[in-house]
Parts: C-alpha cells; structure tokens; sequence
C-alpha cells in the first residue's frame, strides 16, 4: 500500500485495518494455503480490487451487535413474561412458524457453516473477513429464532424438533438440499447461490414475508427479531453485489460461469419459494400481500431494474424467467393442495380456505384461482364436512434436483401436469420442470447423490414400512397432535381455552 | 408489604425443544442450551463437497481426533452469539476509553523515536500474526461439527480480527494515521530476519488441514508461548523503555488471553480424557510443535535480551498441559 504524508481517508483506513494484515506468503506456497480457489475456473487478476461493501472495524461491531441483542432480549423477556402468544391473530399463524423453524432457520446455522469456511477459502482478505462477519451474523439468526420461538414451542405442538426434522422430513429435504448443493460447491459458487441469487434477489421474497406475516399477526418476538436483523440483512445484500460485480469485472472468461449459475440458482430459489407463496396466501390468518403481487414487486420490478444493471458485464435475466414469472398465479395454490393431501406427514396442520379467504383468493387470483382451485378445494371442503377430510396415503414423486413433488404445471397449460425425464447411465431420473432437467444435465454426478426422501421410505432406510411408522419413529412427528386437519387439533382446542379466558 | 400483580396462569405443554430435552430433561433450558446443542445438520446430506469428495458435509473425519459426542466439549463461559458480543462490547468500551486517553494525553507521540521504532518493528507485526489465527480459527468453525465448539471459534476469529485492528492503530498512532508506521512495520514482518521464524511459523499453520490440530497448535501452544512473550514479558520492558502508558493499549489482550484459556483449557481436557487415541495424537503434537515455536521467539527473546523468560513461559504451559494429563516426556530445556 502506497503511504502519503497526509492522513488516511476511510476507505484506505479501513483496508489497513483489514487486508494489509494480509501479507503474500513466500514460506508456504499460496496455492497449498488456498487450494480450494482456482478449480471452478474462475480467473481472479487483482484482489486489490475487491471493494469492501461495508465498513465495520470489529470494535465498532461489538457495540453496535450487543445494542440490538440487549433490546432484541428485552423483547422476548417481556414476550415471554406477558405470554404474548395470546395476542397473535389466531392460531393457525402459528403455522407458518413452524414450518420457518424447520424450514428456514436451519438454514440460518447451514450459512453460518458456509461462510466460515469461505472466510477462510479466498486469498483476497478483504472478501475473507466481509464473509467471516456474514458467518458470525448467520450464527445470530439461527441462534436469535430459537430464542424468539422457544415461546411458541412451549404452547403448541410441531415446534419441538426443527434440527433433527430438517435431516428427515420429506419437504424440509426441500431447504436441505438447496444448502446442501451451495455448501457443496465451490467458493464463489456458493456466493454466487447464496450471497447473490439468494440475499440479494430473493431475500425480499424469503425472508421478510415471514417477518411481514408475523408483523400483520400480532408475533411480537418474531416480528422483533426481523427488525433487528435487517441491518445485518442489509450488510448481507451489498456484499451479495459486490462479488458478483467483482468476480465479473476480473476477467470476461468468468461471465459464462456467473451466468449459468444464475440461471441455476434463480431457478432452485424460484422453486424453493413455492413453500413461501404458500404460506403467504394459506397460513397467514391476516395477509400481508400475495405471493403473485410479492413476485411482481420484488422479482420482476426489482429484479428487472437489476439485470438491466448487469447488462453491461454481458449478463442476461436468469432462464426460464418467463415461466418462472407466469407461474405466480399457481404455485402457492399448488402447493397448498399438496400439504392439504399429505397432511400426516407434517409437522404443521393445514386447513381449506374459508369462504372470505376463497373470496381474497379469487380477487388476488383472477385468472387461475376460481378456474383451476376453487372447485377442488370445494370439494375437499364438502367432503370435510361430510366427515371424510382427504388425505393421500400414497407417496409423490419427487423432483431429482428441487426435491419437490412433481406437482407443477406446464407453462400456459395450467391443467398438464409438467414432467421431465433424463436417462443417464441406464438409470432414469424425474423432474418437475426443464429449469430442473437443466440443472442435472450439467451436473449429473452431483445429483444422482440426492437424498430423496420418498426413495429413501421405499428402500426402508427410514424406520417404518409405511407413512405412520415413518413420521412418528423417524420424524419424530405426533401423529395427529402435530399434523393433520388444523381442525379439531389440540392447537386449536387451546386456543379456544385461552379465547374463552380471556373473554370472561 | 408485598405488591403482587395477577397474571393469568398458562400450564406450557412443554419446557424446551426435543433436541434440548434429550440431553438435559424436559426442563426449563438456558438460552445456551436451547442455542448451542445440536441445532447443526447431522445425517442424510445430499452431495459430497466437491472440495473434498473423500467425505460429507459436516463429516466428523475433517479431524483425527475422534469423539463420541462433541457436544461432550461446551464453554465455561456458556456463550451463545448473545452473551458473547455483550461481553466484547464491554471490553471494547474500555479499550476505547484507553485509546482515547493516550490519544488525549499524546502517550504515544511523546515517546521516544527507538521505542516508536521498536513498537513498529516487535509489537506491532503481531497484527499479522492475529490475522494468521483469524483465518485459522474461522476454518475451524467451518470444519468443526457440533455447535458448541464451531461457536467458540468463530468468536475467536472474529475476536482475533479485532486485536489485529488494536495492534494497528497504534501504528496509526505512531505514524499520524498516515500509514506509513503500518508500511515499516510490513517491511519488517516481510524482510526483517528477525522476525522470519515467526512469519514462517504463521504460514506452516495455515497449511493444517486437520482442524482440531490447528486449534490445538494455535490456540493453545503458539498463543501459550505467544501471549505471555508479547502482553507480558515485552510489555515490561516498554515500560522500561519509557512507555508507561503503553500497556493501557494491549490490556484488552491481556484480559482476552486470560478468559480464551479457560475455554482452550476446557476443550482439550475434554478431548484428552476422551481415549487413548486422542491421548497419543495431542502428545505428538506437542512434541512436535513445543520446540519449534519457543525457536520461533529465540530471535526475538535475543534482541530484547529476555531469553530466560522463554524457559518460564514454556513451564507455565507444559503446567497447563499438565492439568488435563498430558505430560510430554523429555521436554526440550
């Protein structure tokens, strides 16, 4: 670093502070210090170039971290102490909180696991410490929402066992595995799915749907715990941009190597989010938006604005964008369907919309709901109430890459059901969508290694021969305690109880 | 007269969470509990690393060493990511108090220009050597499998990342924050031969590839040595040198060496107790890296003429060896 006589502005004072701690090795060999950073091919010139995307010297961390815990902790005491989950809008929100703890906060651990190591993988110390501060925030979260729900988990049922779930449960393997193929890449793979694809183009669309829902309904820990992490958020989503601006100003030879991932991981994260549109259109008792206008706002307006940005590195919006953005008005219905049906084996209830949410439904939906859902979940509905509330006793077949059962349409032909087929070494492998036959296709060593759940009861590797003996030695899942109709559940029953109470 | 306001009383179905309750009953758990115990993924991963396809995801092979249960390792000082940067934040307030001081009362401007050269060219290359074990340690929070232990080292690498920052400033207080302090001290950690063993020892540890080796060499043997040496036995001459005041920069050193040794201690008693395996590995290791490391100081033990302190910093820690069992014969003298 060039030293002048005159003092040090931020930007510089900051680089002394991080990077020129980093020195080039001459006892060891760099490529034996960081092996791991040259075989993706992407081509690295210059880390001085790296731009730091926020400036946060450790003192300066500790104080400001310790702050937001100190009032974070203030709130779940209180929370705690005035048992605040009489206040939410209904029971059934709860819902969404379950499947958030099993779903998505092990996720929050799965990251903290995955940027320590890429704080440590990359020769550029400026990258390595930005990602080691994005692996002590990942840490927070997983830690901050165990604390934030450990209320909940004392009141109602599904909570109980999130970690042990996700390495289980057919649908978690849904999160699981979309982690799992990040943490199993590469370095700058793994910013690319997680840092770019993921923090930076779809937080809005996973993360704060959550917190929104808890916002709308009365969660007062949970809600807290999103305020107080959107700064870390924040910090997340510019270092999301800057690798990818950076990796692609290094060298033109990376451009194709960013551009096939994005298309990869849009295309996981699109599919991963179903699980969300679902919970924002079926599980929030009070709606923030739908899933089709959070889409709208968050991914083809703001996404929009985004790749005519990166136009100019020669990139190009993520393939299969069309299907992806006509496929709003289906998913979340789709997916409900199929957690209504296979309702035993959750640990969540779900529930036929009642007549005013078929009613928002419609309106938010007015050219897919009323055609192609209502009229099944009205039958389900009547058959409910007839006494024979449907559930399916067999098992999906599941997608070989996003590990959804393949439960998806056709693009513009909503009553075809879309399945792929790819034959690689005389075995055939399923997919739900050409996004995810891609995906295989140039990788197939890698996914013909998934763990797939539906297979994996089939072979008896699960304790049990069918769905029950699965869900409750393997899953840990109470039958009809955690799982099934919400109506009629223990849940719903103390809710009733604590109503009464209150309103005597 | 007590006041006692009528709460409505509502029984829990359940104390914690299932995971929590296995390992410690069904019982009201401590936020520790509830955020460090097998909260990681363990079983059914999807794919091999593609960095390292001889093992899984969270493989407890990434070691040698082998454990039952790493949960069997916690933290004395119980730590979660909560408790552990209130903590920090409470020392860094007192740091931050000592640096202004000095900074208000000149402390370091009005040093004589052979200790401001001295501080450049022996205290404050150890930021490089904190950098070494933020890389290091953060490895090992991506390496290590349980909770309990991935935890403790990141919050020393991060912890290492902000004690490089203090050795820095006070070069940036030595040069007028124009940098250049903090260029000759480079130039000396690059090219002084002085402190080459020391450069070399940090690159020879950052091509360990078992992580609990790295934690064992790091974080117990080099800062063994490294620790007493600088915030100790060189502080001491400083202040014979004419910076007093000096030791009110490195003091948060000093009090995070003397809290990490109750951890480091923790783990390795743990891990040592566990089998003869574990016994045999962390022997050699000791036998391996004892004497290289107290050569790595000689140079430096030579130039401000403190060689005998060399011999009591190596008791000190053959003695902390030593209360969990391991006892390496024939020590080097």
């Amino acid at each position: 670093m060039s030293a002048k006589n005159r003092k040090l502005n931020l930007k510089d004072k900051y680089q002394y502070l991080t990077r020129d701690m980093a020195w080039e090795p001459t006892y060891q060999d760099k490529k034996d210090i960081f092996p791991e950073e040259d075989f993706e091919g992407i081509k690295i010139k210059d880390w001085s170039k790296w731009e730091d995307p926020f400036r946060l010297t450790m003192d300066s961390y500790w104080k400001y971290q310790a702050e937001k815990e100190k009032k974070l902790y203030a709130i779940f005491d209180a929370f705690a102490q005035n048992n605040g989950h009489q206040n939410i809008s209904d029971a059934r929100y709860v819902n969404a909180l379950k499947l958030f703890l099993s779903g998505v906060s092990p996720l929050e651990y799965a990251a903290f696991q995955g940027y320590a190591k890429v704080g440590r993988q990359f020769s550029g110390a400026g990258a390595r410490v930005a990602c080691q501060m994005q692996a002590i925030d990942e840490l927070r979260h997983s830690q901050t929402q165990q604390h934030a729900m450990s209320h909940y988990n004392k009141h109602f049922n599904g909570l109980h066992d999130p970690a042990h779930m996700h390495d289980r449960v057919w649908f978690l393997s849904v999160p699981k595995s979309f982690f799992d193929d990040a943490r199993s890449a590469g370095p700058f793979e793994f910013l690319t799915a997680i840092s770019f694809s993921f923090e930076y183009v779809l937080t809005n669309l996973l993360f704060v749907p959550f917190m929104s829902g808890a916002a709308y309904n009365g969660d007062m820990a949970t809600v807290t715990f999103g305020f107080s992490a959107q700064s870390d958020e924040a910090r997340h989503m510019t270092l999301g941009l800057e690798v990818i601006k950076f990796i692609l100003e290094q060298h033109e030879d990376n451009v194709p190597i960013i551009q096939k991932w994005i298309d990869k991981w849009f295309w996981r994260g699109f599919r991963l989010l179903s699980l969300v549109g679902m919970m924002m259109d079926y599980m929030l008792p009070n709606k923030v938006m739908s899933w089709a206008e959070a889409w709208e706002t968050y991914y083809e307006k703001s996404g929009g604005a985004l790749f005519k940005d990166l136009e100019r590195y020669g990139i190009r919006p993520p393939k299969y964008q069309d299907v992806a953005n006509a496929a709003k008005n289906h998913i979340s219905h789709q997916a409900w369907a199929t957690f209504y049906q296979y309702s035993k084996a959750t640990n969540f209830h779900t529930w036929m919309p009642d007549e005013s949410e078929m009613k928002w439904l419609a309106e938010k939906y007015p050219d897919s709901f009323d055609k192609y859902y209502r009229p099944r979940f009205e039958y389900w509905d009547r058959k409910q109430k007839e006494g024979e509330r449907f559930y399916n006793d067999t098992l999906p077949q599941l997608c070989q890459v996003c590990q959804i059962p393949a439960i998806f349409t056709e693009h513009e032909s909503p009553s075809v059901l879309s399945l792929r087929q790819v034959e690689y070494n005389e075995e055939r492998y399923h997919f739900c969508s050409d996004g995810c036959a891609d995906i295989f296709n140039d990788e197939p060593e890698k996914y013909i290694q998934a763990w797939l759940p539906v297979h994996q009861i089939y072979q008896g590797n699960c304790d049990g021969s069918n769905v029950s003996e699965v869900v409750s030695n393997y899953y840990n899942i109470n039958l009809g305690k955690d799982n099934l109709d919400y109506d009629g559940s223990p849940d719903q029953k103390r809710w009733q109880e604590i109503k009464n109470n209150g309103s005597k | 007269m007590a006041v006692e306001i009528r709460t409505l009383a509502i029984e829990p179905i359940r104390n914690t969470y299932g995971h929590t309750a296995r390992r410690f009953g069904d019982k009201p758990a401590t936020r520790y509990q509830e955020a460090s115990f097998d909260i990681e993924a363990k079983i059914n991963f999807h794919y091999k690393p593609l960095w390292d396809p001889q093992r899984t995801l969270n493989d407890n092979a990434r070691t040698n060493i082998k454990m039952v249960d790493w949960y069997s390792v916690t933290d004395p000082r119980q730590y979660y990511y909560g408790s552990y940067v209130a903590n920090r934040a409470k020392m860094q307030e007192v740091a931050e108090s000592n640096f202004s001081f000095c900074d208000k009362n000149n402390v370091v401007e009005n040093l004589n220009e052979n200790l401001k050269n001295d501080l450049l060219r022996l205290l404050v290359p150890f930021r490089h050597m904190e950098l070494a074990a933020n890389m290091n340690n953060s490895k090992i929070a991506g390496d290590a499998v349980a909770a309990t232990v991935a935890q403790m080292h990141i919050f020393t690498a991060m912890d290492r990342l902000g004690m490089g920052q203090y050795l820095s400033r006070i070069a940036l207080m030595i040069d007028g924050a124009t940098g250049q302090g903090l260029d000759k001290s480079k130039d000396y950690w690059m090219n002084d031969p002085l402190l080459q063993p020391l450069r070399k020892l940090a690159e020879d540890t950052l091509v360990i590839d078992d992580w609990f080796e790295l934690s064992f060499v790091q974080n117990l043997l080099i800062d063994g040595f490294m620790y007493p040496f600088v915030y100790e036995v060189y502080d001491k001459i400083i202040q014979k040198d004419g910076g007093v005041c000096l030791s009110m920069l490195t003091e948060f050193m000093r009090d995070w060496h003397k809290e990490t040794q109750r951890w480091v201690n923790a783990m390795c008693k743990t891990v040592y107790a566990e089998n003869d395996e574990n016994k045999i590995l962390m022997e050699s290791w000791t036998k391996l890296w004892i004497p290289v490391i107290k050569n790595t100081f000689l140079n430096l033990a030579n130039e401000i003429g403190c060689v005998e302190s060399l011999n009591e910093i190596e008791s000190d820690l053959n003695c902390r060896l030593a209360k969990f069992g391991l006892i390496v014969s024939g020590e080097s003298k």
